[in-house]
């Protein structure tokens, strides 16, 4: 059989990263090809390429009416690819559908006047293809997420009228925001669409992407590295695909890993926060470092914003140095002794305009004070201790923050909260925006200062990252925790956490 | 609950109004001050025709005196040079022509040259003012064409003439809002541009046209205002914009955008017009008049806001 759609060897490159490296992919006729990988695999990026909004660096994408250019979405319609996006693209405000044929409109006008009698009745038609009967001239705000979804895949099959066949509809992970029974309503939906168009199904939930797809493709840093077909796919072999590199010890200094106090740092039990996590429960000790797993869903990020403050739990509670302690907001955190480093350094991490010395005696600055003001020279001697220290670079420490690469720019993160006294880091994604020569420095230096008593919370980038790093680690699966290891004594493997992650 | 009551506020806030200043000064409720009210809400009424519009997409039109002041200017200049019928004819169509130049100018700028809509119509306000005094030769010019007076002043079915234009403009606001791409394209730039432009819609066409038709409406505005105060000078235009803005939102448009419309203006501007004859009614002084309209304005927005789509309050 003929793909109906291919990407041959394509190659996406952002900065250092090179998000897709050589994807060779195609779709056929009436099937579902599902894309498994864990988070950074390039699933998404494939998508965004296939949609038009990120053109290739490299490589071809073809349909059967040749290859294609594609340089926003509209290029993407045009070519026959729908997409069905992940957070929802309709607009809240306008009805359903103005919605189904925003852009579109030119084909219900006559002399300047909207026929909303035929557009209507075209959205119902349109509605019916995914059995949804709501009236079409219903506020979109007031639909379900569910029934939002609906209204998008019907979007998406509007293009079904200008491409008899060859019609490919991506779906970017529909069903993050569905429950159970509206889950089997779409795969219900999807399998008979399927006898007049194509899907690309892209779930971080292996279960789900198995038993929908036809077949199936595994990515893993950028590449595929391999297929199977619904019949021949097992658990077992996709996360064998999934992980498969070695571990490289002295990469995370693995050697440095100190004994680990006897004191609990912080200790959470039964953390809840409905729509997030629920029964989170894990306590780490001064000095260790415990690093989380999961997929983007699974809760782990929401945790790490609970700890640092930014949002409270519903239920629950958390115990720093052994006092119960309400973490209703950053301050209180910061109070309470812990630092957040967040995935947002440019947003939430460091005021890019202020110099370094500012941002290093921002959280702390009450200890800069003489006579009641600020005194710059106490700020200068405190700067210049960490600029070298941490080996910061450029070693000016008046630069403004946004002059320094990701990787010296983490490092100033680190210092502002050492220098507040911080007993607790909460790091997100630490080495994210980092090039690979600076994230040895950032490794060693988180265990430095573990090995200085400072409990730390980790959430990697890779699964790798986390066993490298951590002393513990838990693994979270849709919103719970669903494995725990501690590195010495269970000494577990990539395809052990894996396991307990999709 | 409240959910499902906040789009009705600013209607049940102006029926509390009109019972509560029924009941304290009863002379309110009669047809007399009914039409009273109407009239003076003529001229908000045609303006808050273009600034919802402008509202709804996110953005706002601070020149609306300005173009108020050159419309009437020019009206009055016309009636110097031309003077007969033929001035009455055209009086009004080039009032709107004027409003809407200004109006591209304020739009094109703010759009190609990526200026905020706040700056760029402060300017062209100002500049607007500017050149009606320069047009008015720093004076006033007196507009008393007989037809132009009875253009705004002539009684049809009890209401001024001033009234039945106001309403033909709400007439055209509507239509467009409801059954033109336009208007419904003003609600798509309001929900999410990002959305708006990913679907191919010309969104920087889309904002100019509309402050094109802003432009119109506060031109044909400052044409109803100066020939009802037969005066073409900057002065007369002093408190339109507040009340205009004012109007927009204590009637349930959100400064955010996306959400609001012309039945809503026009529910905000009784709002206004009704507490300000009451007030007056009721024998409490302009000052106090001033500071609760102020009042009002704020806890309307408080209100109507909707905190969710707001990432910081500044």
């Amino acid at each position: 059989m003929t793909n109906i759609l291919s990407v041959s060897n394509v190659s996406k490159v952002f900065g250092a990263v090179r998000a897709l490296d050589g994807v060779s992919f195609g779709v056929m006729a009436n099937e579902v090809v599902g894309l498994i990988g864990e988070n950074g695999a390039g699933k998404s990026t494939l998508l965004k390429v296939l949609n038009g909004v990120y053109q290739p660096d490299e490589g071809v994408i073809t349909n059967a009416a040749g290859s294609l250019t594609l340089r926003s979405p509209l290029d993407a319609e045009h070519a026959g690819i729908g997409m069905v996006h992940q957070e929802q693209s309709l607009l809240l405000n306008i009805s359903v559908a103005e919605n189904l044929y925003l852009g579109r409109e030119s084909q219900f006008i006559r002399y300047g006047k909207i026929n909303w009698k035929a557009m209507h009745g075209a959205a119902r038609r349109q509605l019916e293809k995914v059995k949804l009967s709501i009236p079409p001239a219903t506020r979109t705000e007031l639909l379900s997420f569910a029934q939002r979804q609906m209204v998008e895949l019907a979007k998406a099959l509007i293009l079904e009228e200008e491409h008899e066949d060859g019609l490919v509809i991506l779906l970017d992970e529909p069903t993050s925001v569905l429950e159970n029974d509206e889950i089997k309503i779409l795969f219900d939906r999807v399998r008979t669409l399927r006898d007049r168009v194509s899907f690309v199904f892209v779930s971080h939930r292996l279960d789900e992407v198995m038993e929908l797809s036809d077949r199936m493709y595994v990515m893993r840093d950028g590449k595929v590295v391999g297929q199977m077909t619904q019949e021949e796919a097992t658990t077992a072999k996709a996360h064998e695909m999934m992980v498969g590199r070695n571990l490289d010890h002295d990469y995370y200094s693995s050697d440095k890993r100190k004994d680990i106090g006897s004191d609990t740092a912080l200790s959470v039990e039964d953390l809840s926060r409905p729509g997030e996590f629920s029964d989170v429960s894990f306590d780490i000790k001064q000095g260790e470092i415990l690093g989380i797993c999961g997929v983007i869903g699974s809760g782990r990020e929401s945790v790490m914003r609970c700890i640092a403050g930014l949002a409270p739990p519903q239920a629950g509670t958390i115990s720093v140095g052994g006092r119960i302690k309400t973490l209703k907001s950053p301050s209180k955190a910061v109070n309470t002794g812990i630092g957040y480093v967040p995935q947002e350094r440019r947003v939430e991490g460091l005021v890019m305009q202020l110099s370094v010395m500012e941002n290093i005696s921002l959280p702390s600055i009450g200890q800069f004070k003489k006579f009641g003001l600020i005194s710059t020279t106490l700020q200068k001697t405190a700067a210049a201790k960490w600029v070298k220290r941490l080996s910061i670079r450029p070693p000016d420490y008046s630069l403004p923050a946004s002059s320094l690469s990701g990787g010296n720019q983490q490092k100033v993160v680190l210092a502002k909260w050492i220098q507040a006294g911080a007993g607790i880091l909460v790091l997100d994604h630490p080495t994210r925006g980092v090039d690979v020569g600076a994230k040895q420095e950032v490794y060693e230096l988180i265990r430095e200062l573990a090995a200085q008593g400072i409990a730390i919370l980790l959430t990697a980038d890779t699964l790798e990252e986390s066993l490298g790093l951590s002393d513990k680690i838990i693994v979270m699966r849709d919103q719970k925790i669903t494995a725990r290891f501690s590195m010495q004594e269970d000494e577990p493997k990539q395809v052990d956490i894996i396991r307990s992650m999709v | 609950m409240l959910k499902k009551i906040k789009p009705f506020v600013p209607l049940l806030m102006l029926l509390f109004l009109c019972v509560a200043i029924g009941l304290i000064a009863p002379r309110f409720l009669s047809v007399g001050n009914f039409v009273r009210i109407t009239s003076s809400a003529s001229v908000p009424l045609i303006l808050i025709c273009g600034q919802t519009f402008i509202i709804l997409i996110g953005s706002i039109d601070l020149s609306l005196e300005g173009t108020l002041a050159v419309a009437a200017v020019m009206v009055g200049l016309l009636g110097q040079w031309v003077g007969g019928t033929a001035f009455v004819l055209l009086a009004f169509p080039i009032a709107i022509v004027g409003g809407s130049m200004i109006g591209f100018l304020n739009g094109a700028v703010h759009v190609y040259l990526k200026v905020p809509s706040l700056l760029t119509s402060l300017g062209f306000g100002f500049a607007g003012l500017g050149l009606a005094t320069v047009l008015a030769d720093g004076g006033s010019i007196t507009i008393t064409d007989p037809l132009l007076r009875y253009a705004v002043f002539h009684r049809l079915l009890g209401f001024p003439m001033s009234a039945w234009i106001g309403l033909a403009a709400l007439l055209v606001a509507l239509y467009v809002q409801d059954q033109t791409r336009l208007g419904r394209w003003a609600y798509v730039l309001g929900g999410g541009e990002e959305v708006a432009k990913l679907s191919g819609i010309p969104i920087q066409r889309v904002r100019v046209a509309l402050f094109v038709m802003a432009g119109a409406f506060f031109g044909l505005g400052g044409a109803v205002l100066g020939s009802q105060l037969g005066l073409g000078q900057i002065q007369i235009t002093t408190g339109y914009l507040f009340t205009t803005i004012t109007a927009v939102v204590v009637g349930g448009t959100t400064l955010t955008g996306g959400v609001g419309g012309i039945l809503n203006s026009i529910v905000g501007v009784f709002v206004i017009m009704v507490l300000a004859n009451g007030m007056v009614l009721m024998g409490i002084p302009t000052s106090v008049q001033l500071g609760l309209q102020g009042l009002l304005t704020i806890a309307a927005v408080a209100i109507s806001l909707d905190r969710k789509r707001l990432v910081a309050v500044k």
